[in-house]
């Protein structure tokens, strides 16, 4: 059964429609990648499914109905999300931003070694674990948002342009990472990128939307020697 | 000598209580980006339930605590039941839901309890503690209680979960949500500790400004101030600025100006700060990136 699924999802900014029926899935445990061009509707396509704007259509979550509910309680179901611009929060320091990402869980003890493991990852974040989040680097930044989302010990990771502003090297390390996490720990990750190369590689499956439809959807190798998508995306 | 320092003594315990509800305006100031014109009035309605509490026979502790509760839920539903249908309304209107409950406190009181002036008791002795020339034991009880606050305050945003859950929500609320933070009760959660620290401000300054329906007027400017002072978005800076406000009112008032004119010393400071540096002494000044 798919962890994820949503049929006919429909999202406007005011009255302006931006997705126009959207159906996808996602198994449990793969990774999936959703492709597009700038202004396809990717990160609205995450926020559709974190409830942060209006939609329409129908969202399933492990079976359980989550289109219409709130943001907080559907990451309280496990479905963390990596948002476009990071999100940190900035006054705060890198160790409480860690924190508040387990802000729903009472397992202390293994909150702690959760902290440990990610200090593990990213050997940066614990350097600067008492400095102001907003002093932190572009790339610490991203490092830190996809932290953060970990330690909700989430299902679903949704994880929007996690290569956006990094050095090529950092975002080798970040996919890297994605993959171990994915794999040691079970969590399905939902990847939007601009990166479509390095998506498709990481990915099980992927899905092209272009203009707020879904225009190709099918295994990641499948739509990697795509002709189309081969000339329009990743340029060769 | 001894008249100014005596002077400077009593300013920093009407300081105090400034700083107090500096503290009340900033907290909520962080969460609305709005200054809340309802805050003193808030804090005087509380005091007149701890007058009636200890005119009914109670013990004055036992009576400032049952206030400070029933002031934190009285703040609570007025977030849940008046702020929140107004919450992605402009400005101005929530401005004057502000005003409007300014006026309904205030003439509720004043229907309720009449407008007639009353006294209200301290817990602290007659005599001055610790035999000091300087200040009377009201003032440096009011001192002692107004450190109190703002120490317990202090660990509770610093040290807590619940704490560091709601600096989060004053500065994203949309990261907030997304690690699963209810937003909505951390503002109201938000209100009602401001209007808490605001009624004990009001009991505080009770017993020196006796008990009216509009006593808090000159109060709240003094407390506007020292807020502006120190940085509307500072907490710390409205502690510094409001013992700052009262010793200078006081001084002021005493040796350069006169009691009568004491108000527009406060007066003074808001246009003199928004003029010179808006951000205050401790804010933080918005720069960004063209």
């Amino acid at each position: 059964m798919a962890l994820l699924e949503a049929k006919g999802l429909r999202a406007s900014y005011g009255p302006t429609r931006v997705l126009h029926g959207i159906d996808f899935a996602i198994d449990e445990g793969s990774i999936t990648a959703v492709l597009g061009a700038n202004g396809a509707g990717k990160t609205t396509t995450l926020r559709a499914l974190c409830g942060m704007v209006k939609t329409e259509g129908d969202v399933r979550f492990g079976g359980a109905r989550i289109d219409g509910r709130l943001t907080e309680d559907i990451v309280r179901l496990g479905i963390a999300h990596v948002p476009d611009g990071r999100g940190t929060f900035v006054n705060l320091t890198t160790e409480e931003n860690l924190r508040l990402g387990a802000y729903t869980r009472k397992d202390r003890a293994a909150v702690e070694s959760d902290l440990a493991r990610i200090f593990a990852y990213f050997p940066r974040l614990k350097e600067r674990r008492r400095q102001q989040a907003g002093t932190l680097s572009g790339g610490e930044q991203q490092m830190l948002a996809v932290s953060r989302a970990l330690m909700l010990r989430p299902k679903l990771l949704l994880l929007d342009e996690p290569s956006f502003g990094l050095a090529p090297l950092l975002v080798r390390e970040l996919f890297e990472i994605m993959r171990t996490v994915n794999q040691r720990e079970r969590v399905s990750i939902l990847l939007v990128e601009q990166n479509a190369a390095m998506a498709l590689a990481l990915a099980n499956r992927a899905y092209l939307i272009e203009t707020g439809r879904v225009v190709l959807s099918g295994a990641a190798d499948e739509i990697r020697r795509d002709d189309a998508v081969r000339r329009s995306y990743l340029g060769y | 000598m001894d008249a100014f320092i005596h002077q400077v003594l009593s300013g920093l315990a009407t300081g105090g209580i400034y700083a107090s509800l500096a503290l009340a305006l900033v907290m909520i100031y962080q969460v609305t980006r709005l200054v809340n014109f309802a805050q003193g009035e808030m804090a005087m309605f509380s005091t007149y339930i701890a007058w009636s509490l200890i005119n009914a026979g109670m013990g004055y502790w036992p009576a400032f605590l049952l206030t400070v509760l029933f002031a934190f839920a009285v703040g609570v539903v007025i977030e849940r039941v008046v702020i929140r249908p107004v919450e992605n309304a402009p400005v101005l209107a929530i401005v004057v839901v502000f005003i409007a409950l300014l006026v309904i406190l205030n003439s509720a009181t004043g229907w309720i309890y009449s407008y007639t002036i009353k006294t209200f008791p301290s817990p602290f002795p007659k005599e001055p503690l610790f035999g000091n020339k300087y200040m009377s034991s009201h003032e440096l009880g009011a001192i002692g209680v107004t450190l109190v606050v703002l120490v317990l305050l202090y660990v509770f945003f610093r040290f807590t979960p619940l704490g560091l859950a709601m600096r989060a929500v004053a500065q994203n609320p949309e990261s907030s949500r997304l690690v699963g933070i209810r937003v909505g009760w951390m503002l109201a959660l938000g209100w009602g500790l401001a209007a808490a620290v605001g009624a004990v401000a009001g009991m505080m300054i009770a017993p020196i400004v006796y008990l009216d329906p509009n006593m808090m007027g000159g109060i709240l400017l003094y407390a506007f101030a020292a807020a502006l002072l120190g940085g509307i978005d500072s907490p710390g800076g409205a502690v510094i600025g409001g013992f700052a406000v009262g010793v200078l009112e006081n001084v002021l008032g005493a040796y350069v100006i006169g009691n009568d004119l004491k108000l527009s010393v406060a007066l003074g400071l808001i246009i003199g700060v928004l003029l010179v540096r808006p951000s205050g002494l401790f804010g933080k000044v918005n720069v960004s990136r063209v």
